[in-house]
């Protein structure tokens, strides 16, 4: 099998969407709430906190400086969490994959449904973070705005990223690995929490042409604080060039784990 | 009747493994079919295949007319399948279930609640219908597979194991309303370890082993033409082996542990020989089982 055959997907895929939308709303009460509260703490403990004896970056405080960053960790935490972990048990444990395409939906439209749903929920939360750093005044308004539709760009990318680990991993236990080795130093070193600039110049590099939250959080602060240059465009591009790839290829990858 | 399932020289192979080799049968319009055999024998292999999950390696399946390989999407609209593991969506409620279901196959919301209705009625699990499904007993469960795999009026149900792990009770319900389908009509395709289930529901089937079919025919016609009409059943002890031994002309036996069974084709007078030739105590004559023939044709030792 070629894994980087264009996926046949049809409008199915909704139909996969819609069955997590419903799951999610049934279940919000137990598992809306955690995600959010995380970057709110780090908002107060870092940015409020810790702030106070950091002096402005790039002409800003701190917790300005950070604001954007929270967002961009909460869409990649939401939909990297949602299409390893989350994937991985509908797949494995419930066997929900296998009920959905014993109707006309394929595995191909199961897959990108999935990848849909990610992005979705990623934007839920990045939308009800912005609302919260909205209020203390942290970002600038109406641009800030375009962070939305841009979650679920960046979402899609977590998504298509976790679902290439879901579909090779041996086990639950396994996807400790890209979490750990992976996600973890992203959120340390992709100019989140001190300036990119501040990384040895090869490791800039390196970060740039690899780590995919640089990019998120590079194209999120350039919306929050209202600043628009051509870092923000080459970013979104790169954004734009490795969805589609990994796209293509989580969707085989998990045919040829699912399809024997 | 005309074929609704073919299956001609269909061979799966998964790497070095061949699950199926070379089988062909055929399932004709509103009959029950069962596919029998030990664990591994290529069971679920072969459904998975009529039911577009696997591709084939080689050979010709087609379903309604239409060939697996070319349209998967049709054949699943006119398929419902109960799956061997319970995979409802735990976090829905009974009547959440089906209509989730029925969304994947583009029924309007309107029908696909009052179909939903239906069934559970025709199912008995109306009272149940907002419990969520992680509270549902194991019977319970498996009606509500079974009402899931009718949401879309399919014409041909494939069922791998429908009563595996259910009581009596449960399982003759289960029963009871695949006989009512059949009767509306519905082509029924099952997998089963209990004999006794293919015996009851089965209009036709084939005992499976190794990848390949061994014997096919309808339950009356397997028991007889293998088994006879009744079998002796006898306590094991070497003097009945070494009696037994001497009349293999006429007579087959099989022995598990404490107990020898004896085949004939006259069973009166076998058993009348072996009271007073072989001076056999403890014996008795019951009438052959389907279990009969699976044991015989597929052997007594176990298989993981």
């Amino acid at each position: 099998m070629n894994l980087f055959s264009p996926p046949r997907v049809g409008r199915r895929a909704w139909k996969v969407w819609m069955r997590n939308r419903d799951v999610f709303m049934k279940t919000y009460q137990t598992n809306f709430i955690p995600p959010i509260v995380e970057p709110i703490l780090y908002l107060f403990a870092l940015g409020f906190g810790l702030g106070i004896f950091i002096q402005e970056i790039d002409g800003m405080p701190y917790v300005q400086f950070i604001a954007p960053a929270l967002l961009a960790i909460a869409t990649m935490n939401t939909s990297f969490f949602e299409c390893t972990y989350g994937s991985y048990i509908r797949m494995y444990y419930q066997k929900t994959f296998d009920a959905i395409i014993a109707t006309p939906v394929s595995l191909e439209e199961v897959i990108a449904g999935e990848l849909l749903w990610g992005s979705t929920k990623s934007t839920i939360h990045a939308g009800i973070m912005l609302v919260i750093i909205m209020a203390f005044g942290l970002v600038k308004v109406p641009m800030a705005l375009l962070v939305l539709p841009f979650s679920f760009l960046a979402g899609f990318l977590f998504s298509t990223i976790a679902m290439c680990f879901t579909a090779i991993t041996v086990n639950i236990d396994s996807l400790n690995y890209p979490i750990y080795l992976f996600i973890t130093p992203m959120f340390l070193f992709s100019g989140t929490f001190f300036p990119f600039s501040a990384l040895p110049v090869q490791m800039q590099y390196f970060a740039k042409v690899l780590l995919p939250l640089v990019h998120v959080v590079t194209v999120t602060r350039g919306f929050a604080t209202g600043q628009f240059d051509l870092g923000i465009i080459l970013s979104l591009l790169w954004i734009l060039a490795v969805s589609a790839i990994l796209y293509v290829l989580s969707v085989n990858l998990m045919k040829k784990r699912l399809i024997i | 009747m005309s074929n609704v399932v073919t299956v001609e020289n269909l061979t799966k192979k998964y790497g070095d493994l061949t699950a199926v080799s070379g089988v062909s049968f055929e399932v004709k319009e509103a009959e029950c079919f069962g596919i029998l055999g030990p664990n591994g024998a290529g069971k679920t292999s072969t459904i998975r295949i009529i039911q577009c999950f696997y591709p084939k390696t080689s050979g010709k399946v087609e379903v309604a007319g239409l060939s697996v390989d070319e349209h998967p999407e049709r054949i699943k609209q006119i398929l419902g399948v109960s799956p061997q593991e319970a995979n409802l969506d735990p976090e829905f409620t009974v009547l959440e279930n089906l209509l989730v279901y029925s969304r994947y196959f583009d029924i309007p919301e309107e029908l696909g609640r009052r179909k939903a209705s239906e069934l559970l009625e025709f199912l008995q699990l109306h009272d149940k219908k907002d419990t969520v499904v992680e509270k549902l007993s194991g019977g319970m469960k498996r009606r509500l597979l079974l009402a899931r795999a009718l949401v879309n009026d399919p014409r041909i149900l494939i069922l791998d194991e429908p009563t595996i792990g259910l009581d009596p009770q449960a399982r003759h319900l289960i029963w009871d309303k695949l006989r009512d389908l059949r009767r509306q009509g519905v082509t029924v395709v099952l997998t089963t370890h209990y004999m006794e289930e293919a015996e009851q529901l089965c209009d036709r089937l084939v005992i499976m082993d190794n990848g390949k079919i061994i014997a096919g025919g309808s339950p009356k016609g397997l028991i007889k033409e293998y088994a006879g009409e009744n079998v002796i059943e006898t306590r094991t002890s070497p003097e009945v082996h070494l009696c037994l031994e001497e009349k293999k002309d006429r007579l087959s036996y099989d022995t598990v542990g404490e107990t020898t069974y004896v085949f004939s084709e006259n069973p009166r007078e076998a058993l009348a020989e072996l009271l007073e030739v072989c001076q056999i105590e403890k014996t008795t004559v019951r009438r052959s089982t389907l279990e009969d023939v699976f044991l015989k044709l597929t052997g007594r030792e176990l298989r993981e």
